[in-house]
């Protein structure tokens, strides 16, 4: 199942919460041997999960951490601008109509192993893209390495790649993703996740009040 | 581009003048066919500013009963980045749904689709479209305009913080080399194929120049944006 939390709702999940940053470490540091911060609690966080970020997670059975991402807004302080203009020759990327999605995780405790390790993937990228056209996106963007192009390319939604700096499995790329119904339904045709599905994850985030329970009714 | 985001362009390049942002509003509520439209700045150069289409009574009972005390509209949209839609906020506790149903009688429409707005020195605002209608045609309202009103809402704060002279850096200034590239090819009449061509990319990241300079230069098109960056001497033919 998916969910989108916002940093200050993490609190009301520690269990999940604890078990994501967690794994950050775990895949980041560990795995990846990138340069990241983990604190005393065994956490990676930087500086960007203290700016209110939007979370995509999927959270396993018995509740705990299985993959997630994270999104700011590009209208504000984001990795791709603070870090990697240059791999898109120095354009800040800037609109109210894309997001920034960064630190792409999965749990090495995932259920499923190696198996689950695409499904996962595309249940994050088909809820992304929910999102992106709930809210009236055009694209989104992000830094990615070298091992994420296949999985990109198998979950059916690639970014046009905008730069790349490195090569081989060291290269690191700034990349678009077009938001919009066609990616959605050809996520959904690779990974065989219903469409209904993400809009069911949507509605379970930011559920609807029905007029039964006290909104006024008007027609 | 719609007609609807266009009819509004054309009453933004025109506006210089606080009654200027006054009759904007006014003009984008009829435009979208709204029953109002709000722009609220919380803290604008440290002093709050609206322009907006509430009654009066209404605006004045708000502040006096403090009511954004109990808006879950306010009270969400200081944590989130997302648009809001009213209904799918909580109004379970029993003062906020007192609040909507005063607001219903005293004008406001029951639905409403709120877009925060963060500047870069703390500056927050709040730029709403609200109306009277159905769940059904309200969610083919925002699905029809949610983007709309995502564009609409930030160049109405840009437009508002030139106004009011809180805009430090002049527009474009942080324009990088390729998207001065993208906009003097376009000034020279280049096709964006032939300008794509040029810079050596594809029409797709090409358009993304093109939209990440018009938001700098505050255009909501692309020949504003080539007028714009012609007028303040950014880019020459």
């Amino acid at each position: 199942m998916i969910r989108f939390l916002y940093a200050d709702e993490l609190s009301r999940h520690p269990v999940l919460a604890d078990s994501m940053f967690r794994d950050r470490a775990t895949q980041f540091r560990d795995r990846l041997g990138w340069d990241v911060t983990v604190d005393a609690n065994g956490h990676e966080r930087d500086c960007y999960d203290d700016e209110g970020p939007l979370y995509v997670i999927w959270v396993q059975e018995d509740g705990t951490h299985g993959g997630s991402m994270r999104i700011l807004p590009t209208t504000g302080r984001t990795m791709v601008n603070d870090h990697f203009a240059h791999l898109n020759g120095g354009v800040r990327i800037e609109s109210p109509l894309i997001w920034e999605c960064t630190r792409f995780c999965l749990s090495p405790r995932l259920k499923g192993g190696f198996r689950a390790a695409l499904p996962v993937s595309a249940a994050l990228m088909m809820a992304g893209c929910e999102l992106g056209i709930r809210f009236g996106l055009t694209h989104a963007v992000g830094v990615f390495d070298a091992r994420m192009v296949r999985i990109y390319r198998a979950i059916g939604w690639s970014p046009e790649i905008l730069g790349t700096e490195g090569s081989g499995a060291d290269a690191v790329s700034t990349g678009l993703w077009p938001i919009d119904a066609d990616s959605r339904a050809a996520i959904a045709r690779r990974s065989g996740i219903a469409e209904a599905l993400a809009a069911e994850w949507f509605e379970l985030s930011f559920p609807a009040m029905r007029r039964s329970e006290g909104l006024i009714a008007a027609e | 581009m719609s007609s609807r985001l266009e009819s509004f362009t054309e009453g933004l390049t025109t506006t210089d003048s606080r009654e200027g942002l006054q009759g904007l509003i006014e003009r984008l509520r009829d435009i979208y066919d709204a029953d109002h439209v709000v722009y609220h700045a919380v803290n604008l150069a440290g002093s709050p500013y609206a322009a907006l289409t509430y009654p009066n009574e209404w605006v004045d009972h708000y502040q006096d009963a403090a009511l954004y005390r109990i808006d879950p509209v306010v009270q969400t949209a200081w944590r989130r980045f997302h648009p809001l839609d009213w209904r799918r906020l909580d109004w379970s506790a029993p003062a906020a749904r007192r609040l909507l149903r005063d607001a219903f009688d005293a004008g406001l429409g029951n639905q409403g689709y709120s877009l925060p707005i963060r500047g870069p020195d703390g500056q927050f605002a709040l730029f709403t479209v609200n109306g009277r209608a159905g769940d059904a045609s309200w969610d083919r309202f925002t699905g029809d305009f949610g983007r709309d009103m995502l564009l609409i809402s930030h160049y109405f704060h840009q437009k508002v913080l030139d106004v009011e002279n809180v805009a430090e850096k002049a527009p474009g200034r942080d324009l990088s080399p390729r998207e001065i590239d993208a906009l003097s090819y376009l000034a020279r009449g280049l096709g964006r194929g032939q300008v794509a061509d040029r810079l050596g990319i594809s029409e797709h990241t090409l358009r993304v120049y093109v939209d990440s300079a018009r938001f700098k230069l505050g255009a909501l098109n692309t020949t504003h944006a080539v007028a714009l960056a012609l007028t303040n001497g950014i880019i020459h033919i």
